[in-house]
Formats: structure tokens, C-alpha cells, sequence
């Protein structure tokens, strides 16, 4: 592999109920998966303060990544919701910082669907690959 | 007090009873027709006839309607009195020679024929059903005209009554049964259904649930009773003993303090009706599951009976059936209603099946349609055997249409059940003679209510959400909150009772300490910080938090916060944070996670 390829880092906000429980039946059942995404754990997606996203690509994350229970399925009833609205919010914010929305994920992973946060990853390190580092990252490199 | 002399034997009374109410309260039996305890004397049949011996004016009197007074002495049963009796029984029988009630009393009495010319009367005019109207009803919507021999009861000129409440008042009073109220006026009562019985055998506007109801205590459908709509009526309280009647009684809502909540709300059967292809409603004979269990229940419509319905009125049961399809799956495991399989019917089916064979006798032909058979308890799979060795036809196929329609000789009168049998890849159709259909367990149509006034969640089958499948059966997302039983998801007996002693037991766990513990991870508001914009109450699923208006901020409560962070994910000022998970934790984080290197 190319040493100087570039390989974008994702900081995920994962709800402990679900998709942080998915990313743990992942490793457990040995499936692959990219390094890129480094696992914060939140008890809910709700719980995601908009500031936690921002702090991430001020930081120097390439993509963020929200990962919370099927809408039904919050294990506090509806922060799941709460979070879908702030990400509704954050997108139009980042984009005019320059962070294009499409680095900002949110994903509804049940704890059952190891392979679905694995494929979540797998996807989302590609994408990121395609569109490069964030314009503000290469503004600041530059 | 007074005492009055009856058959010799002295008793004390109370003014202004009548000598039939002082004998009866001795047991002396008096015969009567036309009294009636609800209604005013009347006088009217003169079966009561006694004789006064002395202590006032002598001779036969009525005893319904004579007062009894100091020192009067009195016969109820001597030559003179059953002489009179038999005269007044030989002209009721000569009007009503086919009436029962006349018939035994005739008997009773040693009369067994008339030597009057015979008519065919039901109706003994008794007058009862007039004066009920009248005096209790404050109606009269009926009266007794013509003379003689030719009196009959109807409305004015046999003209539909414009006052007549259609209440049946008039029916209930009847000792013969030949009213037939529904002809007085416009109106067509709707008959009062027991709900226990589901509707298939009449209630009173007073009645007890059911056998074993406890309390076992009457009650009042406000909407039917005639004294509450129309301060008339009023017979249950006058003829209450313990005058244990009030009519002023409200609904009360009590607040109770408790540590614990368990909610066993449980099911509801779903309603075949929509499901036009079985024609439940259309067909008199088919039944649905909870229709059929009334049946065979000892204190059902039929006495635990397993009959037939009557093709002209759905409350008459008539004789067995010779053959009966009971259909699995209605509703159930069928992506138009409920995708689950609600777990009971296949068992409760092979019950029914196993009833009929017991109770209608061998011969009845008994067909369960199934998709697969789900025999998954304890001596169940040892049951289902036991039922195929009586000789119940299993059939693995879903039924798909009941009809009337007949194609040949032998389907002729039947109910037609049209199924395919996946096993002889053939199309069946199975001409019975009642169906029943087993349909499925439903969550409760006010679980959505309910879920929001506890603070729990639905899954997707629209039953209560346990908080995890293995390892917290029985616990929700709100602490102290527990399910129990087929609220949380069909289930049979054995596994709700299970289910239920979990539950009690975590209950108790729960309250017997006297203390909760709180942990760490809950909702903190800095006094300091807070701006007190209020959004955070909004935003808490769990009513945690409370304004405090005195010091125009929002307090945490931390027994009640479930630490989900709802509101510290929003918090404009960034007072709401949760512990273990503040600001300043989670930015160390990102950094060390973003640091270069690692
Ligand atoms: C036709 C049929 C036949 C069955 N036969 C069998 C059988 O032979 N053997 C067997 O093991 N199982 C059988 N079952 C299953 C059995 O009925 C259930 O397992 C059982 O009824 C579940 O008990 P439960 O207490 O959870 O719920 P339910 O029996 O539904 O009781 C819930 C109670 O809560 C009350 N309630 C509801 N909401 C409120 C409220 N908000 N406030 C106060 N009270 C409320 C309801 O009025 C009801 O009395 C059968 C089921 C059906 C449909
Ligand atoms: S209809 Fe019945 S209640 Fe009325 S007078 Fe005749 S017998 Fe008596
Ligand atoms: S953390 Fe959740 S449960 Fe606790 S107060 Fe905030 S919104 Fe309510
Ligand atoms: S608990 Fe998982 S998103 Fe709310
Ligand atoms: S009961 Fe007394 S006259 Fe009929």
C-alpha cells in the first residue's frame, strides 16, 4: 500500500445501546473493517452535542459519523429523533464552513447488525477517500 | 305493637302493611298473580283471597291489598279460601288453558280442568305491565281496554306510542312472556349485550359482571337506566334489602403513592369482521374464539353447552352441531394484519376440538385448518397427539373463504370452508355445520396511551417493549416500571403467570430496599449556568426535570433522569451536561483520539 495515500479519519458518536453494541459484535465476530474510524461512546445519539461535531472537525476528522437506534428503538424513547433533527441542523451549519455534508453521517444500526456497522464504515472510508480532506484542512496545510 | 292472628298463630306487625306482606314475612305462603312488590296493590287476579275470621269485617278479602289491623284474625288456607282459589284458577285456565304458570298453579290447587268454554289467551291480565308503565315508568304508554272476556293489553287505539321508552320494563314484569313491547312504538330497542359474554347473551341495565367478579357487586350502565336518564324507575333501590343502592354515586379518581408499577394490561382479540372472507357476522354460525370459550363455560349463554346459533336471532342457541371447522391463524402470522404468531391458538384450538369430541359426543366431525402447528410447551406436543388419536381431522392448510354457497347436494345448508392442503397439493372445500375462527391476540386498543402514561415504549408488533429480550424481560426503559403478561406480547397462561411472579418479584426487589440507588450517568443543570430557556423540559422524555421558578432555572430530578443526554445534547448555554460525559471529557477525547500518531 501507498505510505503516503491518504487515509481520511472518522470519528464516530456511537449509542451504547445499539451501534456501539454493533461495532462490539463486529469485532467479535472477526469481521474487517477500516481503522479510519476512531469510536467515541455515547449513551445516546441524542445526546450527540452539535459542539462534539464541530470540536471533531475543528480537531482535524475528515468525517463524523452518528450512529443510533432504529427510529422505535431508542432505548430512551426518542433521542434518536432528537439527534436526526440537530444532524438536519448541523448540515446546513458546516456547510458554510466549508464542510461539505456528506462528511457528516448519520445511521440507524440495531446491536444485531454487526455487519451493517462494518459495511457503514467500509462506505463511508471510501466515500471520504473520493472526495479528499475537508477544504479547510487543505486551506490550513497550504 | 300491633299483632294480628294468621292460621292461629300470633304476630306482631308494623302499621300499614298489608296482610300479605306481614304473612310472607312469617313465611306463610299466599299465592298471587298480579302483586307485584314494585307496584302499587292491586287486586286485580284475587288468588290472594284469604278470610277474615273476626277483629273487623268478616268474610273473603284480597290480601294484597287489606291492611292489616290490631286483633284481626285471619285464614289463608281454609275450606272457604281454596274453594274461592279454585274458582278463580278454573277461569284463568278457561281464558289461558296453555299458559304454564296457570297450569302448575291450577295443579297446585286441584284444578286440572275448566268447566268454562275454552279460549287460547296468553295473557292472564294481571295488569302488571300497565301499572310498571304507569306507576314506575311514569309512562303509561299502555292500557288495558275493552270489558269482560275481550280486555287486552296495547297502546291507545293499537296505535304506535309515541311516549313508549321502548325500556321492556313491561316484558320483565310479565309472568307469562307475552309481551312483545318491540310492537308499542317506533323504536327498536337495542338490546343490552353482556360485555363478559361478549354480546352473546342479554344483561340488565344492573348487573354483575360476572360470576366471579370481585367485589361481587352490581352496577349501573348509566346509559341504559331508566332512573338515571329519567329519575323514573327506581325498582332495584326499593327492592334492595340492604338499601345498598345510590344513585347519587360518582366516578372518583383516587391518587395512590407507590414504589413500584406493573402493568399487566394485556390483549385484545382482534375483530374478524374486516376480514369479510370468513364471514363472521354474516353467518349466524360462525364463532369467534372468545364466542366459542363463553359457549363451553359453565356460566356462559348455553350453560356451557356447545349449540348452535338460531339463523333469525344471534341470542337464541339451538342444538349441537354434527360438524365444526376451527380455523388457526386468523389474523395471525399474515402480513395484511400481524406479521407474529400469536402463540395460543394452537393450543387453545386442539382444546376446543378435544371439547367438542367430549362434550357434543364422538360423532361430531371436527376439521382444524392450520399453517403449522406450534406445539412448543410443556406436555403440549404430548397433547396434540392425544387429539389426533380422538379423531380430529388436521388439515395443514390456511382456510381462505367460508361460504354458503353450495356446489353439491351434501354442501347443502352448510357453511363451506374453502382451504388448500399443502400436504395433498389439493384444493379442499369442507362443508360444516359451525366454524370457528381463532384469531389474534391484539395489543390493547388504548396501549399507546397507556405506554405514554407509564413513559414506556411500543415495540414494533404495538405490544409494551421490554427493556432488553434476554437479559431484562420484564423490566422497561422507565425504572420501576414492569410488564407482566400478555401486554408485552401474546403469550399463554403458564408463561403470563411466569411472567407476572417475575415481575412481582423485581417489584419488590425494588421497594424493599427503601432507598433507590441513583447512578452516575444522570443529567446535572449548573445552577449558575443555566439561562432557564426551559428547552431541556421539553426535550426529556421522562418529565426529570422541573423549573424552579424561584430561582428561574431548571433542576434535574436525579432519581427520575435516565441519563440519555437529550437535554445536554441541546442545552444553548451548556448547562445541562451528563456525568462521566461532560464537555470537557469528550474534547479530551476527540483531541486524543485526532492526535497525530495515534
Ligand atoms: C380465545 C382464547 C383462548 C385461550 N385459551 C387459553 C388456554 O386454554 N390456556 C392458556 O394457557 N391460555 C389461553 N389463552 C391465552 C390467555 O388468554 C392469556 O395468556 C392470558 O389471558 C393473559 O393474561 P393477562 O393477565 O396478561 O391478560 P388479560 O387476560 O388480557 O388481562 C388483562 C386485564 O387487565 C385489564 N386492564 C386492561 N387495561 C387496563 C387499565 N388501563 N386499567 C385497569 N385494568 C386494565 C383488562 O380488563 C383485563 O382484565 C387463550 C387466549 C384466547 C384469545
Ligand atoms: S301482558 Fe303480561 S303483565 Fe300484562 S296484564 Fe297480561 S299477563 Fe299481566
Ligand atoms: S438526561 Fe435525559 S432523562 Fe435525564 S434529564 Fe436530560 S433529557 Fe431527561
Ligand atoms: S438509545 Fe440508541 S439512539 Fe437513543
Ligand atoms: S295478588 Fe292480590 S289480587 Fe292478585
Amino acid at each position: 500500500m501507498d505510505e503516503n495515500a491518504y487515509e481520511p479519519t472518522i470519528i464516530a458518536f456511537l449509542c451504547n445501546w445499539c451501534t456501539f453494541t454493533a461495532a462490539d459484535l463486529a469485532g467479535t465476530s472477526r469481521l474487517t473493517y477500516p481503522s479510519n474510524v476512531k469510536i467515541v461512546r455515547m449513551m445516546c445519539s441524542g445526546m450527540v452535542d452539535p459542539k462534539y461535531v464541530l470540536k471533531s472537525f475543528l480537531e482535524g476528522a475528515d468525517g463524523v459519523l452518528i450512529g443510533g437506534c432504529w427510529p422505535g428503538d431508542c432505548h430512551y424513547i426518542n433521542g434518536n429523533m432528537k439527534a436526526r433533527r440537530r444532524v438536519a441542523l448541523l448540515h446546513e451549519v458546516l456547510e458554510r464552513f466549508g464542510v461539505e455534508k456528506e462528511r457528516l453521517w448519520l445511521r440507524w444500526v440495531a446491536a444485531s447488525e454487526g455487519n451493517m456497522f462494518a459495511e457503514t464504515v467500509k462506505e463511508m472510508t471510501e466515500q471520504l477517500k473520493k472526495m479528499g480532506p475537508p477544504s479547510t484542512k487543505q486551506r490550513a496545510i497550504a | 305493637m300491633p299483632t294480628i292472628t294468621i292460621n292461629n298463630k300470633a304476630i306482631q306487625f308494623e302499621e300499614g302493611k298489608t296482610i300479605l306482606e306481614v304473612a310472607r314475612s312469617e313465611k306463610i305462603d299466599i299465592p298471587t298473580l298480579c302483586h307485584n312488590d314494585a307496584l302499587e296493590p292491586y287486586g286485580g287476579c284475587r288468588l290472594c283471597i284469604v278470610e277474615i275470621m273476626a277483629g273487623g269485617p268478616r268474610g273473603l278479602k284480597t290480601s294484597c291489598t287489606l291492611k292489616a289491623t290490631d286483633g284481626l284474625v285471619v285464614e289463608t288456607d281454609n275450606e272457604r279460601v281454596r274453594k274461592s282459589r279454585r274458582m278463580t284458577l278454573e277461569l284463568l285456565l278457561a281464558r289461558c288453558p296453555n299458559v304454564p304458570i296457570i297450569q302448575t298453579l291450577a295443579r297446585a290447587h286441584g284444578v286440572s280442568s275448566s268447566r268454562f268454554s275454552l279460549d287460547n289467551e296468553d295473557c292472564i291480565l294481571c295488569g302488571q305491565c300497565v301499572r310498571v308503565c304507569k306507576e314506575r315508568m311514569g309512562v303509561a304508554a299502555i292500557g288495558i281496554f275493552n270489558r269482560g272476556a275481550k280486555k287486552y293489553v296495547a297502546t291507545p287505539y293499537q296505535q304506535l306510542s309515541e311516549v313508549c321508552r321502548s325500556c321492556g320494563a313491561c316484558a320483565s314484569v310479565c309472568p307469562t312472556g307475552c309481551i312483545d313491547f318491540t310492537t308499542f312504538s317506533e323504536k327498536t330497542p337495542v338490546p343490552l349485550l353482556s360485555e363478559w359474554n361478549v354480546g352473546t347473551r342479554r344483561r340488565k341495565a344492573i348487573s354483575i359482571a360476572f360470576e366471579q367478579a370481585v367485589p361481587k357487586t352490581p352496577v349501573i350502565d348509566k346509559n341504559a337506566c331508566v332512573h338515571l336518564n329519567t329519575g323514573a324507575c327506581g325498582i332495584c333501590a326499593d327492592s334492595c334489602v340492604a338499601k345498598a343502592i345510590n344513585f347519587d354515586q360518582q366516578d372518583e379518581i383516587e391518587s395512590v403513592k407507590v414504589g413500584a408499577i406493573i402493568l399487566a394490561t394485556g390483549f385484545d382479540p382482534m375483530d374478524p369482521t374486516p376480514l369479510k372472507e370468513y364471514g363472521y357476522g354474516v353467518y349466524p354460525n360462525v364463532f369467534t374464539n372468545l364466542e366459542f370459550e363463553r359457549l363451553s363455560n359453565a356460566t356462559g349463554p348455553t350453560g356451557g353447552k356447545l349449540l348452535m346459533r338460531d339463523a333469525d336471532d344471534r341470542l337464541k342457541f339451538t342444538r349441537p352441531p354434527e360438524s365444526v371447522a376451527i380455523l388457526h391463524c386468523i389474523g395471525s402470522r399474515d402480513l395484511n394484519y400481524h406479521e407474529y404468531c400469536s402463540r395460543t391458538c394452537c393450543m387453545y384450538a386442539l382444546k376446543y376440538a378435544h371439547l367438542l369430541k367430549d362434550k357434543v359426543g364422538h360423532q361430531v366431525q371436527v376439521y382444524n385448518f392450520y399453517i403449522d402447528m406450534r406445539c412448543f410447551g410443556k406436555g403440549y406436543e404430548e397433547f396434540y397427539r392425544r387429539i389426533q388419536s380422538e379423531g380430529v381431522r388436521m388439515i395443514r392448510g390456511k382456510a381462505v373463504r367460508v361460504t354458503d354457497r353450495a356446489q353439491s347436494e351434501e354442501e347443502q345448508g352448510k357453511l363451506v370452508v374453502i382451504a388448500e392442503d399443502t400436504l395433498s397439493q389439493s384444493l379442499l372445500r369442507v362443508p360444516v355445520e359451525m366454524v370457528v375462527l381463532c384469531t389474534a391476540m391484539e395489543p390493547r386498543k388504548d396501549a399507546v396511551d397507556i405506554a405514554r402514561t407509564f413513559g414506556i415504549s411500543i415495540g414494533s408488533d404495538g405490544f409494551f417493549l421490554e427493556e432488553h429480550p434476554k437479559l431484562e424481560p420484564v423490566s422497561t426503559a422507565t425504572a420501576g416500571v414492569f410488564l407482566a403478561g400478555a401486554c408485552q406480547g401474546p403469550k399463554d397462561i403458564p408463561d403470563a403467570v411466569a411472567q407476572s411472579k417475575a415481575a412481582a418479584s423485581m417489584a419488590q426487589a425494588l421497594i424493599s430496599l427503601g432507598e433507590v440507588e441513583v447512578h452516575p450517568m444522570v443529567s446535572h443543570i449548573d445552577p449558575d449556568i443555566c439561562i432557564g430557556c426551559r428547552v431541556c423540559i421539553g426535550l426529556c422524555a421522562y418529565g426529570a426535570i422541573e423549573f424552579d421558578t424561584r430561582r428561574g432555572i431548571s433542576v434535574v430530578n436525579d432519581a427520575v433522569c435516565k441519563g440519555c443526554g437529550s437535554c445536554a445534547g441541546y442545552c444553548p448555554s451548556g448547562a445541562a451536561k451528563i456525568g462521566h460525559f461532560t464537555d470537557k471529557q469528550i474534547f479530551a477525547e476527540v483531541e486524543g483520539l485526532l492526535a497525530t500518531g495515534s
